[in-house]
C-alpha cells in the first residue's frame, strides 16, 4: 500500500519538474498549473480573499508552489493535508505572519477585498487587525483575562472610555462562549484557565478587534473532545459575522465545521471543493488516499 | 558451536544476557559510587574553604565593630576656650581643646608628674578627642564653663591592649603600651571608666592615618557614587543593546561580528578597562582623576557586556508564542517588545544586571589605574570629589601593619561581603518572585 503512495508521489513530482509550459487561466472545474492540476473550482461567487500564484520559499526551499484559491465571505474553509505540506505556511501568508521569519519569501498575489495585502502601502498592523489569528497552542498573554481581551482594542485605539472597553471585553467573551466561566475572575491571569478555556480566550481576543477574517491553525489539537466540541460550535456561530480559515488534521472536524475544503500535498494545492463532495467523492487519487486514511 | 552459520544471528540465550547485564551492573554501580564519592569530597573541600575564609575574616573583623572609650571628666574651662569672653563661634572653634583633654586626664591621675609620664598619660587618648570636644561645644555652646563626664576615644594602642591583643608579659620595649600606662589602664578598668562601645566611627568617618579614627564611610560613599554611575549608564545602554540585537537587528555578518566582540569583551581582564579609562576619560577627555564619575564610566565598560549577554538570554527565554500572539493581534514590533517581551524579560535582565553590579562593586584593579587608590580623608559628596571604593580601601588597609588596621581590613571585607550577599540575594529573590509565568 505504501509503495502505491510513493509511486504516485514521485510521479507527480516528476511531472511537476519536467514541464515548463505556461500555465492556463484558472478554469471552472480544473485549474491547470504547469501540467499539474488543482482539481475543483478554486473561485467562489463573493470572495473575501483571492489568492493567485502564491509561492513561498524558506531560503532556497519552496514550501508552497503556485497555489491559487478563493476564500468566500462568511464561509468556513478548511485546509487539510499531511504534515509538512505547507498548510500553516499558506495560512500565515494570509495575514503576513511570515514577514517575521527572516528567511521566508512570498511571491504571487493575495487580495483582501480587492486590495493586494503585499502591496507597499499596506500596513501589516492594520492588516492583522482585519485578519486575526488563533494559534495551535493556546497562547494567552501572561496578563489578566481582562487585559488579554482589552489589549487589541487598546493598541488599535478602538475605544475611548473605560466603560466602552468593559463592554467590548464582556461582549467578546460572550461571543466566544466564555463569559459564564470567567465573569467572576476577570483579573486572574489568562494562563490560569484550562487549555480549552485558554483557546476560547484567544478566540475572544481575536474577535475583540472585530476582524473580517479569522485564521485558525489547528485550534483544537491541544484540546480534549469536549473542549473541541465547544470550539467547533463557536466556529459555527462565528461564521455569521466572520470569514474563517481553519487548518486541521481531523477529517471529522473539517467535515463538521467547514463548507469548503482544500487538500494540500507537498506544497501543492491538489484539490479544492465543497466539503461534502471532497469527503464523499474525492476526485484526485491523493485526496482519496488521504481522507480514507491510507496516507498521512 | 555446531549450529549452522545462520544460527549465529540468533540472540544468545537469555541466561547469558542476564549474566552480562549483571556483571555490567556491578561495574556501573561501582562507577556511580566512585563518582558520588568524588562529588562529596569536592563539596566538602569547597565548604571547608568557605568556612575557613569566613571564620578567619569574621574572627579578625568582628572586634573592629567595638572600640575602646575612656570616661574623662572634662571641664569646659572658659578661660582656656574663650579668654575674651566674646563667645565668638570662630574663636571657639579654633580654641585649644587638647589642653582640656590633658587637664581631664591629670584630674583622673593627679599623682603623675614629669614630662614623659604626662605625655604617656595623654597618649592613652586619641588625638580625635580634641575634635570631639570641639564638636560638643559647637553643638551645645551652653556647656561652656561646666564639667562633664565625657567618653573619649582611646588611642589605637590602648584599644589593642584592651581587646587583649598585646601580651603584657613581653618586655616593655617590645610593646606599644608601657608599664605605667598598663597600671593606669588597670585602674581605669577597676573603676569602670574604660569600656568598649559600638564603633560608630567606623561608619561615620573617612580614612585616617590614626587607626582608631579610620572609617569606611568615604569608601562606602565612593562605592555608592561609582556604582550609581555604573548602573545609570550600563543598565539602559545594556538593555537597549540587548533588545536591539535580539529583536530588531537583521542576522548578518555585522551583527555576528558585534556579538562575538561583546562576548569577548566580557572576558577581557578588568585592568585593561582601567588602562582604557585612563587613556580615554582622563588623558583625552580631561576628566578628574580619582573621581567616582570616571570609576563609574570604567566599570560601565566592564559591566555592559555582562548586562547585554544576560539581557539577550532573558529575551530569548521569552517564548515565541507570546511574540506571535502580540503580532497576530496587530501589535507593531515595538509594541510587541515594549508591552510583552520586555516586561517578561525584565526580571532576568535585572538579575543579570545586579550580578554584574555586584561584580563591579568588588572590582579594584581598573580603579587603581584611574587613581582611585589615593589616601582620601574627606567623605566624597558628589561624582567629582576624589574618592576611593571599598575594595580599594581594603587593599590600602591590608598593607598597614597596625593591629587595629588588620582588624579594620577584615571589618571592611565583612561589610563588602554583606553588600555582595545582599545584592545576590536580591537577584535570587527577583528570579524566584518572577519565575516564568507562562
Ligand atoms: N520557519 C521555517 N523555516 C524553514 N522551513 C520551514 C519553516 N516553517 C516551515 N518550514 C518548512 O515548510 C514546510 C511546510 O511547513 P508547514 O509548517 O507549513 O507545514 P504544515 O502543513 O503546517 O504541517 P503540520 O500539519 O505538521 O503543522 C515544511 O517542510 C517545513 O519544514
Ligand atoms: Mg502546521
Amino acid at each position: 500500500m505504501s509503495t502505491t503512495v510513493l509511486e504516485t508521489q514521485t510521479a507527480l513530482d516528476q511531472a511537476l519538474q519536467a514541464s515548463t509550459a505556461p500555465r492556463h487561466k484558472s478554469s471552472v472545474e480544473v485549474t491547470d498549473y504547469n501540467n499539474r492540476q488543482t482539481v475543483g473550482k478554486i473561485t467562489v461567487d463573493n470572495p473575501k480573499m483571492v489568492c493567485r500564484d502564491v509561492d513561498v520559499f524558506y531560503g532556497a526551499k519552496q514550501a508552497i508552489k503556485k497555489v491559487g484559491l478563493d476564500i468566500g465571505a462568511n464561509e468556513v474553509i478548511a485546509f487539510i493535508g499531511p504534515s509538512g505540506c505547507g498548510k500553516s505556511t499558506f495560512l500565515r501568508c494570509l495575514n503576513r505572519m511570515n514577514d517575521t521569519i527572516a528567511s521566508c519569501r512570498v511571491t504571487g498575489q493575495i487580495m483582501l477585498d480587492n486590495e493586494d495585502i503585499y502591496a507597499k502601502e499596506i500596513d501589516v498592523v492594520q492588516l492583522r487587525a482585519r485578519v486575526g489569528m488563533v494559534f495551535q497552542k493556546p497562547n494567552p498573554f501572561p496578563k489578566s483575562i481582562y487585559e488579554n481581551i482589552a489589549y487589541g482594542p487598546r493598541i488599535h485605539g478602538m475605544v475611548n472610555t473605560k466603560a466602552e472597553l468593559d463592554e467590548l471585553v464582556h461582549d467578546s467573551l460572550e461571543r466566544a462562549g466564555l463569559i459564564k466561566e470567567v465573569e467572576k475572575r476577570m483579573q486572574e491571569p489568562g494562563t490560569s484557565l484550562s487549555g480549552g478555556q485558554q483557546q476560547r480566550l484567544c478566540i475572544a481576543r481575536a474577535i475583540a478587534v472585530n476582524p473580517e477574517v479569522i485564521l485558525m491553525d489547528e485550534p483544537c489539537s491541544a484540546l480534549d473532545p469536549i473542549a473541541t466540541a465547544k470550539i467547533e460550535e463557536l466556529i459555527d456561530e462565528l461564521r455569521e459575522n466572520y470569514t474563517i480559515v481553519i487548518v486541521t488534521h481531523s477529517m471529522q472536524q473539517a467535515a463538521r465545521v467547514s463548507q469548503r475544503t482544500a487538500y494540500f500535498h507537498l506544497g501543492d494545492l491538489i484539490e479544492i471543493g465543497d466539503t461534502d463532495q471532497i469527503f464523499t467523492n474525492p476526485r484526485h487519487k491523493l485526496t482519496e488516499d488521504y481522507i480514507t486514511g491510507r496516507f498521512g | 558451536m555446531n549450529k549452522p552459520a545462520t544460527g549465529s544471528a540468533t540472540p544468545p540465550p537469555s541466561r547469558n544476557i542476564k549474566a552480562i547485564v549483571h556483571q555490567n551492573l556491578a561495574r556501573r554501580r561501582a562507577a556511580e559510587r566512585r563518582f558520588r564519592g568524588y562529588g562529596l569530597v569536592a563539596i566538602t573541600l569547597g565548604l571547608a574553604f568557605v568556612v575557613l575564609m569566613f571564620g578567619n575574616i569574621i574572627s579578625k573583623g568582628l572586634p573592629a565593630f567595638w572600640q575602646t572609650y575612656i570616661q574623662v571628666p572634662i571641664t569646659f574651662d572658659s578661660t582656656v576656650l574663650d579668654p575674651q569672653g566674646a563667645r565668638d563661634p570662630q574663636a571657639l572653634a579654633n580654641a585649644d581643646y587638647a589642653t582640656l583633654v590633658r587637664a581631664g586626664m591629670r584630674q583622673l591621675f593627679p599623682h603623675v608628674e614629669g614630662r614623659l609620664p604626662l605625655r604617656a598619660l595623654g597618649g592613652l587618648i586619641s588625638s580625635d578627642a580634641a575634635y570631639e570636644l570641639q564638636r560638643r561645644i559647637q553643638d551645645q555652646p551652653e556647656l561652656l564653663g561646666s564639667t562633664q563626664e565625657v567618653w573619649l576615644l582611646a588611642s589605637a594602642a590602648v584599644d589593642t591592649f584592651f581587646k587583649g591583643n598585646i601580651d603584657r608579659t613581653l618586655p616593655e620595649a617590645e610593646r606599644p603600651i608601657k608599664d605605667n600606662q598598663i597600671e593606669w589602664l588597670d585602674k581605669l578598668k577597676t573603676s569602670g571608666k574604660i569600656e568598649k562601645q559600638f564603633n560608630a566611627v567606623l561608619f561615620q568617618s573617612g580614612d585616617s592615618r590614626e587607626p582608631e579614627q579610620a572609617g569606611i564611610r568615604g569608601a562606602l560613599m565612593g562605592s555608592f557614587f561609582t556604582l550609581l554611575v555604573t548602573f545609570l549608564l550600563s543598565f539602559p545602554i545594556g538593555v537597549a543593546t540587548a533588545v536591539y540585537l535580539e529583536e530588531f537587528a537583521p542576522k548578518n555578518r555585522w551583527t555576528d561580528i558585534i556579538e562575538v566582540n561583546i562576548n569577548n569583551l566580557a572576558a577581557v581582564p578588568s585592568i585593561v578597562f582601567g588602562l582604557l579609562g585612563l587613556a580615554v576619560f582622563i588623558n583625552f577627555f580631561g576628566l578628574p582623576r580619582s573621581a567616582p564619575l570616571v570609576g563609574g564610566l570604567v566599570l560601565s565598560l566592564m559591566t555592559l557586556p555582562v548586562i547585554i549577554i544576560a539581557g539577550r538570554a532573558a529575551l530569548t527565554s521569552v517564548p515565541p508564542s507570546i511574540r506571535e500572539a502580540a503580532l497576530g493581534m496587530g501589535a507593531s514590533k515595538l509594541q510587541m517588545v515594549g508591552h510583552h517581551v520586555l516586561p517578561l524579560a525584565m526580571p532576568g535582565m535585572l538579575t543579570g544586571s545586579i550580578i554584574g553590579m555586584a561584580r563591579a562593586l568588588g572590582e579594584s584593579a581598573p580603579l587603581l589605574m584611574i587613581g582611585m587608590v589615593a589616601f582620601i580623608v574627606d567623605v566624597p559628596k558628589n561624582f567629582l570629589d576624589p574618592a576611593t571604593v571599598l575594595p580599594v580601601q581594603i587593599y590600602l588597609w591590608s598593607d598597614l601593619p597596625e593591629r587595629a588596621f588588620v582588624e579594620r581590613t577584615s571589618a571592611a571585607i565583612m561589610v563588602l561581603l554583606a553588600f555582595m550577599i545582599l545584592m545576590n540575594g536580591l537577584a535570587i529573590l527577583l528570579r524566584k518572585r518572577f519565575e516564568r509565568r507562562w
